[in-house]
């Protein structure tokens, strides 16, 4: 006659799932990644820089010892932002401002894109905290412009549009952003 | 005026435990599914700078990450304290990065290949030159979706 087993106490159940939990609590890190994208222009052997009109180039300098010069006057880092919409909007069409041209872009029609380039410049010995300070900087007033122009077209958001809609406004509002070779800038 | 009966003196019931495993395997599970271990260990100091504009990589299987930084204490006396790079597990030098990137994108299927994403995790001291020789060499390699790791600014 086989005898019945007797039941096997599950109260220790819990305690080896608790124990279980505290590891992977422990253990676990839910930092997601998080940064400033950007996309690099391809590679070109001995290319040379195309020849754009002064008055369509900001010049953002960073010096070695992490100072900043826009357009040769030295500046604060906390101005980049405004210097950069006041320079691609050129609200007030002045000469020494980006001209600008019309382009016929999906979902909007015939907009005004400025010809507006900011030229970055590191040296080689500029720290990468300051060098991603002005990215910031850029990105920031890059996406004030693009959050004003789509509250004007839709009424919404630049982060709430359709994606659609958000290439159109991103055509609108290029991010041009050139990063000239790094030199050893004086001074 | 309706009337309750009041029983004497009535115990509560036990609260069940039966229950109780459950609710812990619950959330030992999704700790589980959370969970990424890191899957490498660092040999480079690594701590990010501050932005305000940071955006998050959504999809960690399109991440491939370099990472740059003086080499941490325990490396210092066979590197020295020059800013190095770290691919994988080891030390790199510039050259490797090339290879590093085809590796990388053998490792992925075809369709994700052309969106891998290099994500340049950088000590905040490291100097400019040698990330763009990483950026210059990554031009070459064809690899042209970066992204510079920050911590949001909170």
């Amino acid at each position: 006659m086989a005898m019945k087993t007797p039941e096997i106490n599950a109260s220790s159940n819990a305690d080896i799932a608790f124990l279980l939990l505290a590891f992977f609590l422990a253990t676990t890190t839910m930092n997601v990644d998080s940064g400033l994208f950007r996309r690099l222009p391809p590679y070109m052997e001995n290319a040379e820089a195309p020849k754009v009109a002064k008055r369509n180039i900001l010049q953002v300098l960073v010096n070695r010892n992490d100072q900043l010069s826009i357009n040769g006057e030295l500046a604060d880092v906390s101005t980049v932002k405004q210097r950069t919409i006041e320079f691609i909007l050129n609200t007030n069409n002045s000469q020494d401002k980006p001209s600008k041209k019309i382009v016929e872009i999906p979902l909007i029609g015939n907009a005004e894109v400025s010809n507006g380039i900011v030229s970055l410049q590191s040296d080689k010995s500029t720290s990468y905290a300051m060098y991603i300070a002005v990215q910031d900087q850029l990105t920031a007033a890059f996406h004030e412009m693009r959050n004003k122009r789509s509250n004007i077209q839709w009424g919404k958001d630049y982060d709430d549009l359709t994606d659609e809609q958000r290439t159109a406004i991103n055509k609108v509002i290029p991010m041009n952003v050139s990063e000239a070779e790094p030199k050893n800038i004086k001074k | 005026m309706a009337n309750f009966k009041k029983g004497g003196k009535r115990e509560t019931p036990a609260i069940s435990t039966a229950s109780l495993p459950d609710i812990v395997f619950m959330l030992l599970f999704f700790f589980m599914a959370a969970t990424t271990m890191r899957e490498v260990s660092l040999m480079v100091q690594n701590s990010m700078p501050e932005a305000e504009q940071t955006v998050k990589l959504e999809k960690k299987s399109l991440v491939s990450n370099i990472y740059v930084g003086k080499p941490t204490a325990q490396y210092q006396a066979s590197y020295g304290t020059q800013p190095r790079i770290q691919l994988n597990d080891h030390f790199a030098s510039l050259q490797d990065i090339n290879l590093f990137v085809q590796s990388e994108e053998e490792a992925r299927s075809e369709e994700d290949r052309n969106k891998i994403i290099n994500n340049l995790k950088i000590d905040k001291e490291v100097k400019m030159g040698i990330i763009t020789d990483i950026k210059q060499e990554l031009r070459k390699a064809n690899s042209l979706r970066i992204n510079y790791g920050a911590r949001k600014k909170l």
